[in-house]
């Protein structure tokens, strides 16, 4: 076994510096790396790139981010619940690129999987498409679109154990699984951490492979964006 | 004339028997409680399950169990989890039968714009680019004009596009309009709406032949 375990974030989050390009997991709120996120807060880190299918809320997440002035790029696929965010791009403070959701999960993919690049049919004909490079295939128009580069992936996990192996629940899992070993390291933070061999080898939705730290996170606030509930009948 | 619980309940009569569907975020997420009961349909929504249930019980609320709207939701007997890649595969693989989603401006040819008034609201397309792209079957869920009243169905998006020529029908609270190569053809009638009005409301090409019948909901 290769052991993977890192003491805490702190430790996690060494080599981190101003300027370097994040890719964070989670949707909406729902599997965001909260560990990783309070902890470049805290380091303060500036004129970030941050790839992220959404940008928190004005409170949480990488909303917490944004209200510190920390980044300065924004790759999302749909900001739309964050006024602090809204603000600074109608401003022009905050350099954003939108780009499809799918796109998004191919570019992670690309990169964790050694794709220099993808065709996707999605954006061929709308802004998304211009400046880039398109191809027929079969009748059909696709859109050349390159992998990620990033230095630091930090992804959150349910269950992982010491040598990396990592389980994802519900979905919370999303993008997560798709930005292990798509940057240069890859954090994850999970909610237990146990011993190899405790988790199933046929259960494991990450090999450790993919990852090069790994720790359990603290004090998780699993916020609920919309509580929506039915009413027993 | 339709309110938006009305469009969703006659939308809902498109949704068949072995279908799995991709419901878009306001009216579209509505269909699902129309859909007969007596059919099994399966509901995708984006940010990863297959199987998606109602709003849970107040008290069982998962934040690790949400549709793509970030609501709470549940998994049925028979769901699954994926990661969006997967996702995105069942979508641009046309594994996935009806989309249904909501627009600011659809036009003649089937081209939509969705997600973005420049200068003014830019929220992002989320899942919706790859959901019109790969599509085959994409059923617009809107109102037939917007607040100052001009018409959305249009000769021309004039707001950033979304997709191309990709819309197979739209359902509004005055129509069900089919998106034919020579234009909007009127199928359906709202009740107590004239073709008159319709006509009135339509900014592109309007294709009516024959009589008209109401819709049936």
């Amino acid at each position: 076994m290769i052991k993977k375990t890192v003491a805490n974030v702190k430790d996690a989050l060494q080599g981190v510096e101003d300027g370097m390009t994040f890719m964070l997991g989670g949707f909406g709120l729902s599997g965001i790396p909260e560990n990783a996120i309070s902890e470049l807060v805290r380091l303060n880190v500036k004129n970030l790139t941050c790839i992220s299918n959404n940008a928190g809320v004005d409170d949480f997440g990488l909303g917490l981010l944004l209200q510190k002035k920390q980044i300065d790029k924004m790759i999302s696929s749909y900001v739309g619940e964050n006024d602090e965010f809204e603000r600074q791009m109608l401003s022009e403070e905050l350099e954003v690129e939108l780009i499809p959701q799918g796109t998004l999960a191919a570019r992670c993919q690309a990169a964790q999987q050694g794709f220099p690049a993808i065709y996707t049919p999605a954006g061929y004909g709308t802004e998304v498409s211009q400046f880039k490079e398109t191809r027929e295939f079969d009748g059909k128009m696709y859109v050349l679109e390159r992998a990620f580069k990033a230095n630091f992936a930090f992804v959150k996990a349910w269950k992982g154990d010491k040598a990396g192996n990592l389980i994802f629940k519900g979905t919370a899992r999303n993008f997560n699984p798709l930005m292990c070993g798509a940057a240069k390291i890859t954090v994850a933070e999970v909610e237990e951490l146990v011993e190899p061999g405790e988790l199933d080898p046929n259960q494991i939705h990450i090999p450790g492979i993919f990852v090069q730290r790994i720790f359990e996170g603290k004090n998780y606030e699993k916020r609920i964006e919309k509580r929506t509930v039915r009413k027993v009948s | 004339m339709l309110d938006k619980e009305g469009i969703a309940k006659r939308i809902a009569k498109e949704v068949k028997d072995g279908y799995y569907v991709n419901l878009g975020i306001g009216i579209p997420t509505l269909v699902a409680n129309f859909v007969r009961d007596d059919i099994e349909v399966e509901f995708q929504s984006e940010n990863g399950i297959l199987g998606m249930g109602p709003f849970p019980i107040e008290g069982e609320e998962d934040a690790d169990l949400i549709n793509a709207g970030k609501q709470t939701i549940t998994a049925l007997p028979g769901a699954s989890f994926f990661d969006s890649a997967m996702s995105f595969g069942m979508i641009r693989g046309q594994h996935v039968d009806l989309t249904i989603l909501g627009a600011m401006e659809v036009a003649e040819n089937g081209d939509i714009a969705n997600w973005k008034i420049p200068g003014k609201m830019v929220k992002g397309m989320g899942g919706a680019m790859d959901l019109v792209a790969s599509a085959e079957n994409i059923i617009v869920a809107m109102m037939h004009t917007n607040k100052a009243g001009a018409s959305k169905l249009l000769k021309k998006c004039s707001l950033p596009l979304t997709g191309v020529a990709c819309v197979t029908k739209i359902v509004t609270n005055l129509a069900v309009i089919e998106v034919t190569k020579d234009g909007f053809k009127l199928l359906e009638r709202a009740p107590g709406v004239s073709v008159e009005d319709i006509k009135k409301a339509t900014e592109g090409k309007l294709l009516v032949e024959g009589d008209i019948p109401e819709m049936e909901i």
